[in-house]
């Protein structure tokens, strides 16, 4: 044989060994699955499991968000269809409702609990990780099993799915199987001893069903996070609002909230704290709407302590450092301040104190000094309501700047909010307002 | 008062006052009084009124919801009730599509959506002068025909058969059609053509903008972004018993009686 004969057969082998290496870790921990897939056949049409399991499931559905990926905007809720952007294409939302044709009419608990926890459709395939199966993954059966009872107890609906629109190669099983073997990996909720019960409620929700760190994460070149236990902020691809982390205290860390607070915040949208009125804005403004806001106090208290806690793993010696109060004397800005008595004083008061329970105060406000301007910028762009809930209907609203005002305006206006009454963050360019306009 | 003249006044202030009394207490005072009164001359008092919640709304609609048509934005002051309401749930529901109306209303739910179409209805604003029509005459003729007979032919009924004769609408779910940028207008009629905006099904404005050929639409916003609103310049309280409308329309609950015969026409 030749040298280069040989070669060619080495490189095949090696290929091989990867391809079924490959493979075994996209099938790792099934165990029986299959067999029981194969053994259990999907209930017929019209099935009804109890109403306690149903109402279970609903509850879990909401606490999962499910809808907001699984339906489209004025569409049936969970007939999916609704376009989710990433940065390798367009992901379309799968029909959750129990149609034979085009929804999980001829699913089985199995092949759901299969999805939820491997990352397979009914068919085997493997699903685009836009599912967020890493977080799902750690839901329990019986869990699964309640979720896959309350979809099959809604109305059917036959739309069908659309196919995504991924580029190549991102649109091939291989990929998905690749992308698998590095960042997915099947795993159960493993409790922790050394805390309290409430607490470990908390992480699972968080962790699991919740899957704040969809969002709250920072994702690789590939979009993987580092996995549900990090909470450490990040830009939501395509989206382009700051999901700010949970652990800093610059940021949106609750460590020194009370956790009445974090509750009320969960649950209404605003919480009025000692220091001011805070709103969940933008993406999480959707999540209180039409997720968090229907969780049981005793969940969202649970989630709460979890989330005191992420502060004790950060480390926020390098946080200061990082945000090095801006030493700097501000610049003379006379353009930012007029537009700001002009535009903002009459609700925000000429001091940035805001007025409790109804505009946040500006001055010592973490939200508008925070490092990454994102969410600053896109609020005056775009303006907006908080969630308009039972415990707290009627919101205020933010008038929309983006129509009126030009990148320059915004920036000194920002600039001025952020190094007025003792505020110390950076100054905005009209560069960065321009990155953040035109974006959903 | 800025910060830098208040400093500047209490610098003045401490040049004449006896040296032990610069104390950072006596500082402290004389700054918090001195931005006491700033707060108190320059902010009016926060009254939390529907329309302070509203503000959302008139940074592009106008104080009040009265934008003129000098702009794009339609005015919202004094438009029937339910119009307003089923326009925020269409913007919700994604059958108008207008992102940054969709961002706003997305987190509100029906109670309060109504409530804000509720409020806008009831503030009765005096209208500005119409925009001076830039068509020639045959258009705005063609304008005028449209609006007060239709064109039988092509199966298009007069504005005025549901809009009113005085074209202000019917309350609560029928539109005045005075009073708006002609742009507005024309993008309006153009968007059902095509499909881009939507009312609830049956959605009659659709087969009617579907009658209507670009050259229509056209002269139908030069005809009514042109004339004057007259007094009193509301919708009509209700519509007249003895009437039917010429087409079944979504989110309107008056019965309606297609003329026998009447066909409405393909896309042009």
């Amino acid at each position: 044989m030749s040298a280069r004969l040989k070669a060619l057969a080495v490189a095949l082998v090696a290929l091989g060994a990867l391809a079924v290496v490959v493979v075994m870790l996209n099938v790792r921990g099934e165990g029986d699955l299959g067999d029981e897939i194969a053994a259990t056949a999907a209930p017929p049409v019209g099935w009804r499991a109890t109403d306690e399991v149903i109402a279970r499931g609903a509850y879990l559905a909401r606490a999962g968000n499910c809808q907001a990926c699984h339906s489209a905007r004025g569409g049936a809720p969970y007939a999916g269809g609704r376009a989710i952007e990433t940065p390798f294409g367009t992901v379309f939302s799968s029909n959750l409702t129990p149609d034979a044709e085009h929804g999980l009419g001829r699913w089985s608990a199995p092949q759901f609990w299969r999805a939820l926890h491997h990352g397979r459709s009914a068919d085997g395939r493997l699903l685009t990780p836009a599912f967020p199966y890493d977080n799902t993954t750690l839901v329990s059966r019986a869990d699964s099993d309640a979720l896959y009872a309350y979809l099959r107890s809604l109305a059917p609906e036959a739309q069908a799915a659309r196919p995504h629109e991924l580029r190549f190669p991102f649109n091939t099983q291989v990929a998905l199987a690749v992308w698998r073997a590095l960042y997915f990996e099947p795993r159960e909720f493993q409790a922790d001893a050394s805390q309290s019960a409430d607490w470990n409620r908390g992480a699972y929700l968080v962790q699991g069903l919740g899957h704040c760190n969809a969002c709250h994460a920072a994702r690789n070149a590939l979009g993987a996070t580092h996995g549900p236990l990090d909470l450490g902020g990040g830009l939501i691809p395509m989206h382009n609002w700051y999901a700010p982390s949970l652990a800093n205290s610059r940021e949106a860390g609750v460590a020194d909230w009370d956790r009445a607070e974090i509750v009320a915040l969960l649950k209404t949208g605003v919480v009025n704290r000692a220091s001011g009125l805070v709103t969940a804005s933008g993406p999480m403004g959707e999540v209180v709407l039409r997720s968090t806001q229907y969780l049981s106090e005793a969940d969202l208290g649970a989630m709460a302590t979890y989330l005191q806690t992420l502060g004790a793993r950060f480390d926020e010696s390098q946080a200061a450092a990082a945000s090095a109060p801006n030493a700097k004397r501000p610049k003379p800005n006379p353009r930012g301040e007029k537009l700001y008595a002009d535009r903002c004083a009459a609700c925000h008061g000429d001091h940035g104190e805001g007025v409790p329970g109804a505009y946040a105060p500006l001055a010592g406000n973490r939200a508008v000094t925070m490092r990454r301007p994102a969410n600053l910028v896109r609020i005056v762009l775009e303006g907006g309501f908080a969630p308009d809930t039972p415990g707290h209907p009627r919101p205020f609203g933010m008038p929309p700047f983006g129509q009126t005002l030009d990148n320059e305006d915004i920036a000194a206006l920002l600039t001025h909010l952020r190094t007025s009454w003792g505020n110390q963050g950076t100054e905005i360019s009209a560069l960065q307002v321009n990155r953040y306009r035109g974006t959903r | 008062m800025s910060i830098t003249h208040l400093k500047n006044a209490l610098r003045r202030v401490r040049c004449w006052l006896p040296t032990r009394v610069h104390s950072t207490a006596l500082r402290g005072m004389l700054l918090a009084t001195a931005l006491a009164g700033s707060v108190v001359q320059a902010a009016p008092k926060f009254e939390d009124t529907i329309a302070q919640r509203l503000q959302g709304c008139t940074a592009c609609h106008g104080a009040q919801g009265r934008a003129t048509p000098n702009g794009y934005q339609p005015r919202l002051a004094g438009k029937p009730a339910g119009y307003l309401f089923h326009q925020l749930l269409n913007f919700r529901e994604a059958r108008r599509n207008y992102g940054p109306m969709t961002s706003l209303v997305d987190p509100l739910g029906d109670a309060y959506l109504r409530e804000i179409g509720e409020y806008f209805a009831s503030l009765d604003i005096a209208y500005p002068p119409p925009q001076a029509a830039t068509a020639t005459p045959a258009t705005l003729q063609r304008g005028e025909q449209l609006v007060r007979h239709g064109d039988a032919a092509r199966g298009t009924p007069a504005c005025q058969q549901c809009h009113g004769e005085a074209m202000m609408g019917v309350a609560p779910d029928i539109p005045g059609l005075l009073g708006l940028p002609r742009d507005y207008i024309n993008a309006q009629l153009g968007a059902w053509r095509s499909g881009k905006r939507q009312a609830q099904a049956p959605d009659c404005m659709a087969q009617v903008a579907r009658s209507l050929s670009l050259d229509d639409i056209d002269a139908l916003s030069q005809w009514l972004a042109s004339q004057a609103v007259a007094a009193p310049a509301k919708p009509l309280p209700e519509w007249p018993a003895t009437r039917k409308m010429p087409l079944p329309c979504g989110g309107v609950s008056v019965e309606a009686a297609p003329v026998a015969g009447s066909q409405i026409g393909s896309p042009r």
